[in-house]
C-alpha cells in the first residue's frame, strides 16, 4: 500500500487522527491472551490538544504506541492524516511516523552523544531531504522557540531535566508533524518546568495546527487542554 | 554533526556512537591492532626468508639441471615355469658419460617458450695438487657467456676476475686459503683418467657457503672437455626459466621431450618446500585465530553498545529511523573499529619489521635478510580486518535493528 504524505494544513473537517473499533491484545492466540483496548474510537482534529488521563495500567501507554505506530492494533482502523495504517508494512509505517508523528516521552531519550541542536537536526539529517543550511536554521529557529538559543551547541547530557525535555519537544517538532503524542512529557519536571512544556506544545498546537494527544496525571494541566479523555481498563470516557 | 552532514546520516551517527565510547573503542582497537601487527610482521619475515632462500638458492644453482639418463640393469622375463632366470639384479655402475647429440638437445631445449636460457657443462671431479698438497675438488667447464646468466659467478668474485681462457681456472676463498693461493698463481688439476693439467688462477669467488668454497672450481668447457676426456661433449645442461615456480612442470616436460633426466630447484630443495609449507599452514592458522579474537571481540564490544543504547535505538526508531539504517549503523561501526585496528596494526607491524631489520643481524654485522613492507599485505589486511568487522557486527547489529521500539524505549 502506497503511503501519502498530506500537507500541512490539512481541513479542519478532516481529523488527524481517526481511531475506529481499535482492540489491541497481547499474547495473541496463547491461553494468556489479554485484550488492553476495547474498541476504542477517538478523532482528533488539526489544532485540537486533548490530554488522556487514568489509572497505572489503564492502557494509556499502549493507546499512544499502537496511535503512534510503533505498535500494530490487533484489529480496528487506524488513520493518520486520512491514511489507513493497519495494512502498511513496516518500512512504509515508519515513513509515516518520521514524518506525520512526533514524539515526547517522560524521559527525554536525547541521544548523549550529540549536542543539543544536533538532536533537533536528527530526523532531518535521517530523512535527507534538507539542506545543512536548512537544517541548522530549523534547529536553532525550534530550540530559540524553547528558550535554549544560549545552549545550541551544549551536549545533551549536560542540560538540566527541564532543558532536555524542552530538546525532546523541539526534536519532536522538527519535521513538522501533523499529530504530536506526549506521553507524561512533565511527570518528571518541576512544576515551573512542567508549565513552560505545557505551554510549548499549546503554541505549537495553536499556531501550527498540530494535533497533540497529552497524557498526564495532573489534573491543572488536563484541566487547560480542549478535551480531555479517561482511559479506565482500555476502554476510553470522554470527561 | 555540522562538520559531518556530508556524510550519510549512518555514519554520522556510528562515528559519534564510537567517538562516546571511546575508551571502550580505544581498547577493541588496541587489540584488533596488536593481532594484526602480529599478521604483519609475521607474514613479512615469512615471506622475506622464503625470497632470502630463493634468491641464495636461484642465484647459485640452475633452475633445472639436464643429465644424460642412469644407466639401470634390465630384468630378465620368467621363462615358462615361472621361474625367474636370473635372481640377483645388480645396480650397474654409473660411468661418466656425456649427452648424445648435446647441441641437437640444447637447441631444442631453448626454443621452449618457458626456458630462458640453456647452458651445457662438464661437470666431474678432479684432485688438484698444489706441491706436496692435495684436494679433492669439483670441476665445472662451462660457456661463461651463458653460464654466468645463470649463475651470477661475476658478482661473486672477491680478488681477480671471472675471465675463463683454455688454461684459466676460478676457485674458492676457502681453498684458496688453505692452499695459499692467489690470483696468478698455478696449479695442477688431476682427473681419474690421469690427464693432468697446469692451470692459472684468474679469480677467486665467495659463494656464500664454506663447503661450496673449499670444493668448487670452474673452468672453460674446451678446458674441461680435454680433462674428462670427453671431447667435444657435455655431460650436463643447466636451464633457467622464466617462471621459477613453473620449474618442475617444465622438467617434466623437457624429460618427455628428450629422454633426459631433469630435475628442478624444487625437487633438489624439497625439504625447503616442506618447511615452506609448514611455515605456510602455521601462518594460516594463526591469521585465522587472530582473526577469530578480533571478530569476538568486535562482537562483544557491539553487543554491550546495543544494550547500553537501546533506549536510543528505540528513540531513533519512533522518530522513522528504518531497522535498515540501524542495521547499517552498528554494521559500520563493527567496520570502522577493523578498519582502524588495522591500521594502526599495520603501523606497528612495520615499526617492528624496522626494528627487525635494524637490530637483528649476522654475526659480520650485515643485514640478515631484506623485508619488504608488501603493499598488497597492508591493503589485504585491511580489507580483511574491515571484512572481519562487518561479519562480526553482523549479529549485534541484527539485534539492534530487530529491537522492538516499544520494548527498547520503556528499557
Amino acid at each position: 500500500m502506497k503511503v501519502t504524505r498530506p500537507s500541512q494544513g490539512l481541513p479542519a473537517s478532516n481529523p488527524i487522527l481517526d481511531l475506529i473499533g481499535i482492540r489491541k491484545s497481547f499474547n495473541v492466540g496463547q491461553p494468556n491472551e489479554i485484550e488492553i483496548l476495547h474498541g476504542i474510537n477517538l478523532q482528533l482534529f488539526p489544532g485540537e490538544f486533548c490530554a488522556v488521563t487514568g489509572p497505572s495500567g489503564s492502557g494509556k501507554s499502549t493507546l499512544l504506541n499502537t496511535v503512534g505506530l510503533l505498535d500494530r492494533p490487533t484489529s480496528g482502523t487506524l488513520k493518520i492524516c486520512q491514511q489507513e495504517t493497519t495494512l502498511l508494512s513496516d518500512a512504509d509505517l515508519t515513513d509515516l511516523r518520521g514524518h506525520q508523528i512526533g514524539f515526547v516521552f517522560q524521559y527525554h531519550h536525547l541521544l548523549s552523544a550529540f549536542s543539543a541542536i544536533e538532536n533537533v537536526m536528527m530526523p532531518m539529517v535521517a530523512d535527507a531531504g534538507f539542506s545543512n543550511k536548512a537544517m541548522r536554521e530549523r534547529a536553532a529557529q525550534l530550540l530559540g522557540s524553547v528558550g535554549l538559543t544560549p545552549w545550541l551547541d551544549a551536549p545533551a547530557s549536560r542540560l538540566s531535566g527541564g532543558q532536555q525535555q524542552r530538546v525532546a519537544v523541539a526534536r519532536a517538532l522538527a519535521m513538522k508533524p501533523a499529530l504530536i503524542l506526549a506521553d507524561e512529557p512533565t511527570g518528571n519536571l518541576d512544576s515551573k518546568s512542567a508549565d513552560a512544556v505545557f505551554e510549548l506544545l499549546q503554541s505549537v498546537c495553536r499556531d501550527q495546527g498540530t494535533a497533540v494527544l497529552f497524557v498526564t496525571h495532573n489534573p491543572l494541566l488536563s484541566a487547560r487542554c480542549d478535551k480531555t479523555i479517561e482511559v479506565v481498563d482500555g476502554t476510553i470516557f470522554d470527561l | 554533526m555540522m562538520q559531518l552532514t556530508w556524510l550519510p546520516f549512518e555514519w554520522i551517527v556510528a562515528l559519534r556512537f564510537l567517538k562516546e565510547g571511546k575508551i571502550q573503542s580505544a581498547f577493541i582497537v588496541v587489540g584488533i591492532s596488536i593481532g594484526v601487527a602480529v599478521i604483519v610482521f609475521m607474514s613479512a619475515l615469512l615471506t622475506g626468508m622464503q625470497a632470502n632462500f630463493v634468491n641464495r638458492v636461484l642465484t647459485g644453482q640452475a633452475h633445472i639441471q639436464m643429465l644424460a639418463p642412469k644407466e639401470v640393469a634390465r630384468t630378465l622375463r620368467k621363462n615358462e615355469a615361472n621361474e625367474t632366470e636370473i635372481a640377483i639384479v645388480q645396480t650397474p655402475l654409473q660411468r661418466f658419460k656425456g649427452i648424445d647429440q648435446w647441441q641437437n638437445v640444447a637447441s631444442q631445449v631453448a626454443k621452449m617458450a618457458q626456458v630462458k636460457v640453456v647452458s651445457p657443462a662438464i661437470s666431474g671431479a678432479a684432485l688438484l695438487i698444489r706441491g706436496d698438497t692435495t684436494r679433492s675438488v669439483s670441476v665445472t667447464g662451462m660457456i661463461p657467456d651463458l653460464y654466468f646468466q645463470i649463475i651470477s659467478l661475476p658478482e661473486k668474485i672477491v680478488r681477480g676476475q671471472a675471465i675463463l681462457a683454455s688454461d684459466s681456472i676460478l676457485i674458492g676463498t676457502e681453498l684458496a686459503s688453505d692452499l695459499g693461493l692467489s690470483v696468478g698463481d698455478k696449479l695442477r688439476l688431476s682427473t681419474g683418467n690421469g690427464s693432468v693439467n697446469t692451470l692459472k688462477i684468474t679469480g677467486i669467488f665467495d659463494l656464500g657457503n664454506k663447503g661450496a668454497n673449499s670444493r668448487s672450481t670452474f673452468v672453460a668447457l674446451r678446458t674441461a672437455q680435454s680433462m674428462m676426456g670427453l671431447i667435444g661433449g657435455a655431460s650436463v645442461f643447466d636451464v633457467t626459466v622464466h617462471d621459477v615456480y613453473a620449474a618442475e612442470n617444465i622438467a617434466r616436460q623437457i624429460q618427455s621431450l628428450t629422454g633426459l633426466q631433469a630435475d628442478s630447484w624444487i625437487k633438489t630443495n624439497e625439504q625447503f618446500f616442506t618447511a615452506v609449507r609448514a611455515q605456510t599452514t602455521a601462518n594460516t592458522a594463526i591469521r585465522f585465530f587472530v582473526a577469530l579474537s578480533v571478530g569476538f571481540g568486535i562482537a562483544s564490544v557491539l553487543v554491550v553498545s546495543v544494550v547500553q543504547r537501546s533506549r536510543e535505538i528505540g528513540i531513533l526508531r519512533a522518530m522513522g529511523i528504518t531497522r535498515g539504517q540501524i542495521l547499517r549503523i552498528f554494521l559500520l561501526q563493527g567496520g570502522l573499529l577493523g578498519l582502524g585496528g588495522a591500521l594502526m596494526g599495520s603501523g606497528i607491524g612495520g615499526a617492528a619489521l624496522y626494528l627487525w631489520q635494524r637490530f637483528e643481524r649476522n654475526a659480520d654485522g650485515s643485514v640478515m635478510f631484506f623485508l619488504v613492507f608488501d603493499m598488497h599485505l597492508l591493503v589485504q589486511t585491511l580489507v580483511l580486518a574491515t571484512l572481519t568487522g562487518l561479519i562480526s557486527a553482523f549479529a549485534p547489529a541484527m539485534r539492534a535493528a530487530r529491537l522492538d521500539p516499544v520494548v527498547a524505549i520503556r528499557g
